[in-house]
């Protein structure tokens, strides 16, 4: 057995945790859990956790649909524990098939398995979100009300919500989820927690235990912490900007010291792999009909495919790094993202669209220098192309796209696509309040 | 471990050094009477400075009824004739002035050589940090850390190595070793994840050293 294995059967026996949680996740970026004995774990890591996926989203194959879970050691964290509660530990699982292959509907190992080319091609990828949320005073769909909206004078709770953020991030630390800022963002009820980055795969395994570890916390309080992209009209979404760099041993692959800018041909090669495929990938970055509620002008989310230095209207931002940081610091920011998507998936494709930008050497365009903010709907024509406007043009866009059937595999990329049509269908076909209110009496 | 025997008394300072910075315990002594008071792994006698003291002191320590060994002879190049007939009195020896590296690695050849004794330490402690060899868990201040496989190689290396400076690639080869290839970021990754988890109050042990690596605590020693 080796050395992390014994680590992890040591500490669970020492700290005396009851309940082992493995994770795993499935296509739509939902955390599932099976929970075993702790006397169960060696016989996991070696054989591991069969079970029936056919209930799981994504999973669901005609002919077969046992796979077997096995827990990464790595991933191993024991969960914090709270007064008068048992120690319960969590370990992120890697799906097989039963042959022990690895199942293509396993959104880590799709991440693993581009992250593999990354690495073939001399590269480490390191991710850093930028997490945006709601908390509510309730889950009720039909009344959403956020904490601190009453009114500035309402202090008690307005402290609540900062309170509860407070013990968030004192849980995310415990954790080993380093949180480098966090804030109260623009919107009434609205917070940010930014991650200090890690490679792409130790962050999609924060992003999982994140949203989980924001929603507990809330919950413990009676409030629901929503990652929804847009639950309120006429006030910022939630977006999820992730900062992306590419990793060449001890050197960062995005700087070059002697350009103008600092921006090395790997790295413009790079955005121009994000910006000649935003729009086939936007399905997975964004991937809720009401994502793209979130995506239109004057709410500082992107929606012309566009890139610029430190310009926050723009979809690939390059951030100025902090004096004699250059170095380190030089890295680009994805602006589309949204905190509703599966965190393998999405920094797969982003990944993926990139290092096509490399592999085939694109040129990247002029930089953006006007504030697309304020440019409106009427946007002057060479601005270029546009982020798709809804689900279904994603989808369009998606379907046709080489680089995202790869990218995700053909398991994942055509249950996507079903599942997703499916829910634009239910969508076209519902009546809205805007319909109702607009039209009954007018017409 | 039972601390080495060290003489004379106070210990020459380059062996001191030497020991603490190794993490073995020790302790000086000026007699044959000092020596009766202690229960003893080994000794190391510097007879460089007064030959004539310590090959007596080398002699009284392995008579019967002591008997401490193994035992260290540290002597200059101009007394190496005066070993002859000397032999039983000690077990190896070294040329003073000694490279510490020579010395570390002759005391602890001869530790290792001694039947039924631990060498490796089986607690690392450093302040208020408490690390279990034996059952991999650390504690600060009697509370434990949950910490990950790798976070926790990398702060027993670190905890055992207090006041060194090191740079991330020798972080990665003695921490990760070879079967890793993730690369330089990785340590900062993990740095920066111990000292979340080490709390706010505590994650100054681990310090950055610029445009060098990393850092923990201060050399026994002192720098």
């Amino acid at each position: 057995m080796d050395h992390q294995q014994d680590y992890v059967l040591r500490t669970v026996e020492e700290r005396r945790a009851r309940l082992v949680r493995l994770w795993f996740t499935d296509v739509l970026g939902q955390l599932k859990s099976v929970a075993i004995s702790p006397v169960e774990l060696e016989a996991a890591f070696e054989e591991g956790v069969q079970f029936d996926g056919s209930a799981i989203d994504g999973f669901s194959r005609v002919q077969e649909s046992d796979v077997l879970a096995f827990p990464d050691p790595n991933s191993f964290q024991l969960m914090p524990a709270r007064d008068g509660e048992e120690v319960t530990a969590r370990i992120f699982c890697d799906i097989t098939r039963l042959d022990g292959a690895p199942f293509e509907g396993d959104p880590r190992q799709v991440l693993k398995r581009n992250l593999a080319a990354a690495s073939e091609a001399g590269f480490q990828f390191m991710c850093a979100p930028e997490v945006e949320f709601f908390y509510l005073a309730s889950d009720d769909p039909r009344d959403p009300q956020p904490l601190d909206s009453a009114s500035y004078f309402d202090l008690t709770t307005y402290d609540e919500t900062s309170d509860i953020r407070r013990r968030t991030i004192q849980r995310l630390e415990g954790s080993g989820i380093p949180v480098e800022y966090s804030f109260h963002e623009d919107a009434p009820s609205q917070h940010e927690i930014d991650l200090r980055y890690a490679d792409a795969l130790t962050m999609a395994d924060d992003v999982m235990a994140l949203r989980m570890i924001v929603r507990e916390v809330a919950m413990a309080s009676g409030v629901h912490a929503t990652f929804m992209p847009k639950p309120f009209e006429g006030v910022q979404g939630s977006g999820m900007h992730t900062h992306l760099s590419l990793w060449s041993g001890d050197d960062n692959a995005f700087h070059d010291p002697d350009d103008a800018v600092g921006l090395s041909a790997t790295a413009r090669s790079f955005i121009a792999g994000l910006l000649v495929h935003a729009g086939e990938l936007t399905a997975v970055t964004n991937q809720l009909v009401n994502s793209y509620k979130r995506l239109v002008s004057g709410f500082e989310a992107p929606v012309h495919i566009s890139w610029a230095r430190n310009n926050r209207s723009a979809l690939v931002r390059v951030p100025v790094p902090k004096k004699g940081k250059e170095d380190q610091g030089t890295r680009l920011e994805y602006r589309a993202l949204d905190p509703a998507c599966n965190p393998y998936l999405a920094f797969s494709v982003l990944l993926a669209a990139g290092l096509a930008g490399i592999r085939h050497g694109y040129e990247l365009p002029e930089e953006t220098t006007v504030n697309l903010f304020e440019s409106g709907v009427d946007a002057p024509a060479d601005l270029g192309r546009r982020l798709p406007a809804n689900l279904a043009e994603a989808l369009d866009a998606m379907e046709r796209s080489e680089l995202v059937r790869e990218a995700l595999g053909e398991h994942i990329f055509e249950w996507f696509l079903r599942n997703k049509r499916a829910e634009w269908g239910a969508y076209r076909t519902h009546v809205s309040s805007f319909e109702l209110n607009r039209y009954l009496r007018t017409w | 471990m039972q601390p080495l025997l060290v003489w004379p008394d106070p210990a020459p300072p380059d062996v001191a050094r030497v020991l603490d910075l190794a993490g073995l315990p020790w302790r000086a002594v000026a007699d044959e009477a000092a020596a009766r008071d202690g229960v003893w792994s080994g000794a190391v006698v510097a007879a460089d400075e007064d030959p004539e003291r310590g090959f007596a002191m080398a002699r009284t320590l392995r008579r019967g009824d002591l008997a401490v060994a193994p035992l260290l002879l540290v002597v200059r190049g101009t007394q190496l004739a005066d070993l002859d007939g000397r032999h039983d009195t000690f077990d190896d020896f070294c040329l003073a002035p000694a490279h510490p590296t020579e010395l570390e690695a002759r005391v602890r050849h001869l530790l290792a050589a001694e039947p039924g004794l631990a060498l490796e330490p089986d607690v690392v402690q450093y302040e208020a940090l408490v690390l279990n060899l034996e059952t991999y868990q650390a504690a600060i201040d009697g509370t434990p850390l949950d910490l990950t496989y790798m976070e926790y190689e990398l702060l027993k290396f670190l905890a055992s190595n207090p006041g060194r400076v090191f740079t991330r690639e020798i972080l990665l080869s003695r921490v990760w070793g070879y079967e890793y290839y993730g690369g330089a970021r990785t340590v900062d990754v993990h740095i920066r994840r111990l000292r979340a988890k080490l709390g706010e109050e505590h994650a100054g042990l681990i310090q950055t050293v610029r445009s060098v690596g990393y850092k923990f605590g201060e050399s026994r020693w002192g720098s």
